[in-house]
């Protein structure tokens, strides 16, 4: 069972991912990233992370999806000069560099294999949100707190870059 | 059962496809989201790390992370707005201000 669903999660991220970067309409890119988002929030399941796939559904595939789209929205974009009507060698060469990090991964992996534990028994409690909260309000507290000042400063920073300033009559 | 290896094998293939989407795009907006897509990546490498090793300290990891992606994705596109006011265009090739 776990294997099938891996198996079937994996091929969903998989596809969403490719179908994200080749897609022309940056809407249907948004949307495709949701389903990717949300297969690797089916992973979390799968391993037992079950608060931080909530979390992923409700941080990455709400509120941060419908920023992007609301930008999309707002900027009302036309469809990219499109890649595939000339195969530049710029394109090329981007998938061979794609292959090169990809091997070199898989080769790092692949030479620590043999070293990997197995699941582990004390993971049926761990990804709870009993068991998370007790960490990160203990262990993790001050890194939460800075936490809250960096979105704080985010958000405030969000604003001031993104406001629209009335030309002033005094200015040049 | 599945090994952690498929896992991280998993992620080395979304995070080289987000990589890719880089490389070839010129959308900023798709750029921001490949970014997203790599970020995500090295999340479920995290979370399998820990689910393997029974440790919880890497889902602790993983909620930082969103939090900082969050942060990442905000001030992206505050600042993709305010060069498309300045510039109408998100061709990140026609772009050229700080380029010498």
């Amino acid at each position: 069972m776990e294997l099938y669903s891996f198996i079937f999660l994996a091929v969903l991220a998989i596809a969403s991912a490719v179908g994200m970067i080749l897609t022309r309409n940056t809407v249907n890119s948004a949307l495709l990233l949701v389903v990717n988002l949300l297969s690797v929030a089916g992973l979390y399941l799968v391993l037992q992370a079950q608060f931080l796939a909530l979390i992923q559904i409700l941080v990455y595939a709400g509120a941060i999806m419908v920023l992007f789209l609301f930008v999309i929205m707002l900027l009302n974009l036309d469809d990219e000069e499109s890649f595939f009507d000339k195969l530049r060698v710029k394109y090329i060469v981007a998938f061979l560099l794609g292959a090169v990090i990809f091997s070199q991964i898989i080769y790092s992996i692949g030479g620590v294999t043999d070293l990997l534990p197995a699941i582990s028994e004390e993971m049926q409690f761990a990804g709870t949100v009993e068991a998370l909260g007790d960490v990160l309000y203990t262990e993790f507290l001050f890194a939460f707190e800075m936490t809250a000042i960096l979105l704080t400063a985010a958000v405030v920073g969000a604003i001031m870059i993104a406001q629209y300033k009335k030309p002033n009559k005094g200015d040049s | 059962m599945v090994g952690i290896d498929w896992y991280l094998a998993l992620s080395a293939v979304i995070f080289t496809i987000g990589m890719i989407g880089i490389l070839i795009r010129r959308n900023a907006i798709v750029l921001f989201m490949c970014v997203e897509l790599m970020l995500n990546a090295v999340n479920l490498s995290l979370v399998a790390f820990s689910a393997y090793h029974g440790d919880v300290t890497g889902q602790i990891l993983v909620f930082f992370s969103l939090a900082v992606a969050a942060a990442e994705a905000v001030i992206g596109l505050a600042i993709i707005l305010a060069i498309f006011r300045n510039n109408l265009s998100v061709d990140i090739t026609k772009v050229n201000l700080l380029r010498w």
